[in-house]
């Protein structure tokens, strides 16, 4: 054996080390949620509230947090989803000179990379501006929404980028406009990119722990208006953590559990949609 | 014939929908009894019915729809703008109490008595991403090298939605998995190893070592995306010139792939730099410089989140969590815009 041949077995070795490396880390992390979390999730811990000593070792459960972080998770996606699909279609080309919009793409790459707890500190000094102590709604949502648009926003760009020229310009030459071409033609061209880019900032929103700690305090029963302080999963994490009895801190481990597997069946349903709506692409 | 005409006319939801609203808004101004406005409007719907009205509504529609497409648009520039404008404004209250030398380069961090040094906080940053991005990097390219070039392609359709469906795990949930192994892992077992006896598990080790696993899901996924798009012929072509599998992953994926695998490194760097929740659960949480890496230490990002209940009761302690918030903004600013002028070189440079 010469040399090359030796070089190429030790670096083959190498990468055999590091992807058991990677591999068994990552199937550690996901089993240790599993072992710890599966066996103390019970129909009373996910159908009752926190309310009556959840953090004491007595009964209830951690439906206010489920609730919550939906109550959350939600209303912000579908606002950084409104606002994003109409940037990324606005990026185009057709709206907007390129060197702008790469302006306007790298301020959304700098937002994405901006790290969460900065938008929670962004509406904790609003709070404060205004005189609000103990954290809302209100306000978690904002930080998620700010925390999903240049997620969102920047995905479906890059699947609108695929969109085939000919076909934006076929829709002109049959006499439809600017919008239409982007609102009827360019949207469903890139559906698949936006139903994948909506999940993925929903998937992002619902666990980001960072910027809702800082938002919107605690609670143990379900939010009823906007400037209601409210539970959620991340947060109830820590809370429960934070706690000096053994039994209590088990329950973490049933809260991360539920977060999981809501994260497993977002990627599932996002693997689903996008194999369904990429149906009808045009080629 | 003109009563299907009218028909389809009808039929279409966004012409219905305006007249709709202009019956409306005629019937709101007739009850404010605004004779004047109620005439111009009267004017205007004759006008858009005896002039050709679809082409009229549709280019109304046209010009509306890109205004408020633009409107949204900038808001975001705005959004930008406004969060460093708050941010700038809310250290503005810390800045005139001390001097910025003071905040960077004094490592006594007590809230309450009035001292916030920054230095032991960025020292211990700065320690704790370079040991998670020197961990994190090349086992990270390794892999994702073995799983795009060498592994077999049942294994690469296993492994790849495993780790795109990784990449999004809350950091939450790996700062819990830490808490239960890797804290009594390096207390028991590594600490020792490398000679420092009293060790409580929540060191800056710990820290680096969960944010070198969650950065891996993002960089190999990012990795594999641009080895993927390495055109076929580049590898045919230098393994028919008698280069090993080994040579051509070294000398033609890399170069041609070369910019993708570096906004995969800035990328995870940027995750592993502001990364907070995680690393607040293992890292111990005192603002110490370090005598090794298995001390207690703190991190910017987990600075705010261990100190932000205390706000309310010393106002200036918001005053410095913003300054901090400001830091990672502006450094997070600042590595975006080197990482993008790097890539516009090396793609450049790298092209084929």
């Amino acid at each position: 054996m010469n040399r090359r041949n030796i070089e190429e077995k030790i670096f083959i070795t190498l990468m055999l080390a590091s992807v058991f490396i990677v591999m068994g880390s990552l199937v550690l992390i996901v089993a240790v949620i599993v072992l710890n979390g599966a066996p103390s999730l019970s129909l009373e811990i996910l159908t009752q509230t926190s309310e009556g000593g959840f953090y004491l070792g007595a009964g209830g459960g951690f439906l206010n947090a489920i609730v919550g972080s939906l109550l959350l998770a939600l209303p912000a996606t579908g606002l950084a989803f409104l606002i994003g699909v109409v940037i990324a279609l606005y990026l185009q080309k057709d709206f907007m000179r390129p060197s702008i919009a790469n302006f306007i793409r790298i301020c959304l790459d700098i937002l994405w990379g901006v790290p969460s707890v900065v938008y929670g500190v962004f509406c904790l000094t609003i709070m404060i501006a205004i005189g609000m102590t103990g954290g809302s709604l209100l306000f978690g949502i904002i930080a998620l929404t700010l925390l999903e648009i240049p997620i969102i926003t920047r995905s479906i760009d890059e699947s609108i980028k695929m969109v085939p020229v000919g076909l934006k310009e076929s829709a002109y030459s049959l006499g439809s406009t600017k919008v239409e071409t982007a609102m009827k033609v360019v949207r469903r061209q890139a559906m698949p990119g936006i139903i994948a880019g909506v999940l993925l900032g929903f998937g992002r929103g619902i666990g980001d722990a960072a910027s809702i700690l800082l938002t919107v305090g605690d609670s143990n029963y379900f939010p009823t208006s906007l400037s209601d302080q409210t539970a959620a999963l991340p947060t109830m994490i820590l809370n429960l953590v934070s706690m000096p009895d053994q039994v209590v801190q088990n329950k973490a481990y049933a809260v991360a559990f539920v977060l999981l597997m809501i994260v497993l069946l977002i990627s599932i349903i996002t693997r689903y949609l996008t194999k369904k709506s990429s149906k009808h692409i045009i080629k | 014939m003109p009563s299907s005409t009218l028909s389809s006319l009808f039929k279409n939801k966004i012409v219905l929908g305006g007249i709709v609203s202009l019956l409306l808004s005629f019937l709101f101004l007739f009850l404010l009894n605004n004779i004047i406005l109620f005439a111009v409007f009267l004017i205007i719907f004759i006008i858009l019915l005896f002039y050709n009205f679809i082409t009229v509504t549709r280019k109304l529609y046209d010009s509306l729809g890109s205004r408020l497409m633009l409107l949204v648009t900038a808001s975001i520039i705005f959004a930008f703008f406004l969060l460093l404008a708050v941010l700038i404004n809310g250290s503005l209250h810390i800045l005139s109490e001390e001097s910025l030398s003071s905040l960077l380069f004094s490592s006594t961090w007590k809230p309450f008595s009035g001292e916030f040094g920054l230095f032991a906080v960025i020292i211990d940053t700065l320690i704790v991403t370079a040991i998670s991005m020197l961990i994190a990097v090349p086992i990270s390219l390794l892999s994702a090298i073995y799983i795009a070039e060498y592994a077999p392609k049942r294994f690469r359709n296993i492994v790849r939605p495993f780790i795109d469906v990784l990449a999004g795990v809350p950091s939450v949930v790996f700062g819990l998995c830490a808490l239960l192994v890797f804290v009594p892992l390096v207390r028991d077992h590594i600490a020792p190893f490398f000679g420092s006896s009293i060790s409580s598990g929540f060191s800056l080790f710990t820290a680096s070592l969960i944010l070198a696993i969650m950065v891996f899901p993002i960089i190999i996924s990012l990795c594999l995306e641009s080895f993927n798009s390495v055109p076929i012929a580049l590898k045919e072509a230098s393994l028919s010139l008698g280069a090993t599998k080994w040579e051509t992953v070294k000398k033609v994926i890399f170069r041609a792939s070369g910019p993708g695998v570096l906004a995969a490194i800035f990328l995870g760097f940027g995750r592993a730099f502001g990364e907070t929740i995680a690393v607040s659960m293992v890292i111990g949480n005192q603002e110490l410089i370090p005598k090794s890496l298995f001390g207690p230490g703190q991190t910017l990002a987990s600075l705010i989140a261990s100190n932000y209940t205390e706000v309310s009761s010393i106002p200036i302690l918001a005053s410095a969590l913003i300054f901090v918030a400001l830091i990672l903004f502006v450094v997070v600013l600042i590595f975006n815009i080197l990482g993008y002028l790097v890539l516009r070189r090396a793609s450049k440079r790298w092209k084929y």
